[in-house]
């Protein structure tokens, strides 16, 4: 009977001990499945001349070969350059400006800090599409100019291929540039007062004061809003396919709308695996060293 | 026994046997994409029907991506091992799964109602495979039209529809002239390739056509006959107007209707936009076939996947049988817009520009002069398609040369015909 509780009791501690992990264990299986099992057999597809169905044949680079001799890998990897360096810019550059505007201590700051963080709760699709219905040429911006009377007023960059990936960067701007401000915003906001009133004393002006004191302290900042624009940046699709449909012609594709129209419009699924394998080692170019030196910052 | 009574024990006789017992007609799923407006009402007319012979139809509609989003589906259903019966597909694609061994052939019936007698030759070879039929065709759209509004035309003085390019170029000459757009087109990248193949088979005739886009040979595709489509379709692309980047088919069409523009180049769904507008044929809107005096064929059709149990055979073989009956050709594409895939059904209830597609067809066979749309996925593996697709769509979209466009052609098909 004795005996009995007691070893109940053990199994109970034993059981508590390893509860955390048995609820994870799921967790970890099914995301070690789903995501980094799934990466290998793409890696492995991207190695085979797989078409509308996978092949398990290896058939070595081939398809890499293919796809750095396909002109349209070289659009969708001149636009993601475009679009990923300025968006970042863009958007960090009218984040900070804004957090810093909000930062006066002005009046009604949480409705007007409410309004510029709305666009990120919509989602790509919609900003997208009203976009594309504000920047065409025969019902947005230029019409609204031609029927006030300015009739050589020109706007036609989203029919224009030359033109069109920056009306890309422009939604894109629009849409994210309120959640950098509200990023930086939190940031500034954790400067300690003293810190401002001390530079203030010793005669720094405003712009001294954000350039040189404040704008350092947040430095973190800069980092996790690189991070989370650029992956938004790479990966970045429905936006295109919403705004301009990767078009005209293919001039706005990127490299996950190459990668979706090799795979389930034309049957490529090899030349497709192997565009998703340069997507995945671009993104780790950035990750990796970032996790590298989170993680020796946290050992230190 | 009260009638009441009877239909009881008849209800519970019917809930005995159905568990387990199969349809009379057999069962089969259908998967599709033929959701919207007129093509949800053709294929409900072969569910009605399939229905009506005592068979189950399990329907599995998958809107989106203009198939895309279906072909996905299918091909998890496939891997998985339990693919629908039959599925909407068509051309080259049904000898890319044919050569993956997951299709049924439905030879027998094919043979018993003579198939090769009333099908035209170029749409039977594609439906089968190893000379035994893998896919049933259900109608024949003709790519290869010119819509145009007679009012607007009559403003400038045309009163006859274009039969070369060179009249047609004459034609958009006065018609800008009076301020009018002479093309209504969209700049989607099948739109972009529809006009390029309708203008490679005015300029090249059938037979260069079939050398360049079927056969895909490398001294066709770079030869000066390509160079000088390119030169055509580059005048079209001064026909359009600003606005055109992204524009759907059908809106292109309204602008004809509305008078904003002179023609369109598309092929005969354009007509389904119009006659559902209340327009007339020959009144309201004329139809004419793009110079080359050829006939650009797309043609959907149900392919026949392998599936297993007597009950599922039997309904594929049904369904086979019920899709080229000469009935159902006549109710559905008489929903769809376009003209039957057979060649032996009366057409009293079609209107003009259907009758002429007819009797082109017919001429077209004696002739020769019957070519598969690349465009719509009757000519090539898509992976060629594609190629197709990227660089018409960038000529169109850009200024580069006609000689540097076949270049560029040229080389993008041998790498897909390299996978």
């Amino acid at each position: 009977m004795l005996s009995g509780r007691k070893r109940s009791s053990t199994v109970w501690v034993l059981f508590e001990r390893w509860l955390p992990k048995i609820v994870v264990s799921p967790l970890f299986a099914a995301s070690l499945f789903f995501v980094y099992g799934f990466i290998a057999w793409t890696v492995y597809i991207s190695f085979t001349r797989s078409g509308v169905m996978p092949n398990y044949e290896l058939a070595g680079l081939s398809q890499y070969v293919r796809l750095w001799s396909t002109p349209r890998w070289y659009v969708a990897l001149t636009n993601l350059f475009i679009f990923t360096s300025l968006f970042i810019v863009f958007c960090t550059g009218i984040g900070i400006m804004l957090a810093i505007l909000l930062d006066q201590r002005i009046r009604i700051e949480g409705a007007i800090r409410t309004i510029y963080l709305y666009p990120m709760a919509l989602s790509f699709i919609v900003t997208g599409t009203a976009w594309k219905w504000i920047l065409n040429p025969g019902l947005g911006i230029e019409r609204l100019a031609h029927t006030l009377g300015f009739m050589n007023f020109h706007f036609d960059w989203l029919v224009n291929p030359d033109m069109a990936i920056y009306t890309v960067v422009i939604a894109g701007v629009w849409q994210s540039s309120g959640y950098v401000m509200a990023l930086f915003l939190a940031g500034l906001r954790s400067v300690d007062d003293e810190i401002i009133r001390a530079a203030a004393i010793d005669g720094a002006g405003p712009l001294r004061t954000y350039a040189g004191i404040i704008l350092p302290i947040v430095r973190p900042m800069f980092l996790s809003s690189f991070i989370i624009l650029a992956h938004l940046a790479i990966k970045s699709f429905d936006l295109v396919i919403a705004l301009t449909g990767g078009g005209p012609g293919y001039a706005t594709d990127m490299p996950a709308t190459f990668m979706y129209s090799f795979a389930f419009q034309r049957s490529e699924l090899g030349t497709a695996a192997a565009s998703a394998v340069m997507m995945l080692v671009t993104i780790l170019a950035i990750i990796v060293p970032y996790l590298y030196s989170e993680l020796r910052e946290a050992k230190r | 026994m009260s009638i009441l009574n009877r239909l009881l024990a008849a209800t519970a006789l019917a809930a005995m046997i159905v568990p387990g017992t199969a349809y009379a007609g057999g069962t089969v799923e259908v998967l599709h994409w033929w959701t919207s407006g007129g093509e949800a009402k053709a294929v409900g007319e072969l569910k009605k029907a399939f229905e009506a012979q005592g068979g189950k139809w399990i329907d599995s509609p998958i809107a989106g991506g203009g198939g895309d989003a279906a072909m996905t589906a299918l091909r998890a259903r496939v891997m998985a091992g339990n693919p629908p019966a039959a599925v909407q597909l068509k051309g080259p694609g049904i000898q890319e799964w044919a050569k993956q061994g997951a299709l049924n052939d439905v030879q027998d019936v094919a043979s018993k109602e003579n198939w090769d007698s009333v099908l035209p030759p170029v749409l039977a070879a594609i439906m089968k495979y190893e000379g035994k039929y893998v896919a049933a065709p259900v109608n024949i759209h003709r790519v290869d039209w010119i819509w145009a509004n007679p009012q607007v035309l009559a403003k400038v003085g045309i009163t006859e529809m274009p039969k070369t390019w060179d009249e047609f170029n004459a034609d958009a000459e006065k018609l800008k002239a009076a301020g009018i757009t002479p093309l209504a087109h969209g700049g989607q990248p099948w739109q972009d390739a529809t006009i390029f193949e309708d203008v490679v088979l005015g300029v090249g005739g059938a037979a260069f056509y079939r050398k360049a886009i079927v056969e895909l040979d490398q001294g066709a595709l770079t030869s000066d006959t390509m160079i000088r489509s390119f030169d055509q379709l580059r005048k079209l692309r001064g026909d359009v107007d600003p606005n055109f980047s992204g524009r759907d088919w059908n809106l292109a069409t309204a602008m004809v209707m509305k008078g904003e523009a002179a023609f369109q180049i598309m092929g005969d769904w354009a007509k389904g936009e119009f006659l559902a507008a209340g327009k007339k044929p020959g009144v309201d809107f004329l139809c004419s076939p793009t110079p080359g005096g050829a006939f650009n064929l797309n043609s959907d059709s149900f392919t026949f996947f392998k599936v297993k149990g007597a009950d599922r055979l039997e309904g594929q073989k049904v369904l086979a049988s019920l899709i080229m009956s000469p009935g159902f050709q006549e109710t559905f594409n008489l929903a769809k817009g376009s003209i039957p895939a057979r060649t032996d059904v009366k057409l009293d209830k079609f209107d003009s520009c259907a009758l002429k597609s007819q009797a082109d067809l017919v001429a077209a066979i004696k002739s020769d002069s019957l070519v598969p749309s690349m465009a719509h996925e009757m000519a090539v593996p898509r992976t060629v398609r594609g190629e197709f697709l990227d660089l018409v769509t960038n000529f169109f979209n850009s200024d580069m040369t006609s000689a540097e466009a076949v270049k560029q052609l040229a080389a993008g098909v041998k790498r897909a015909q390299m996978q």
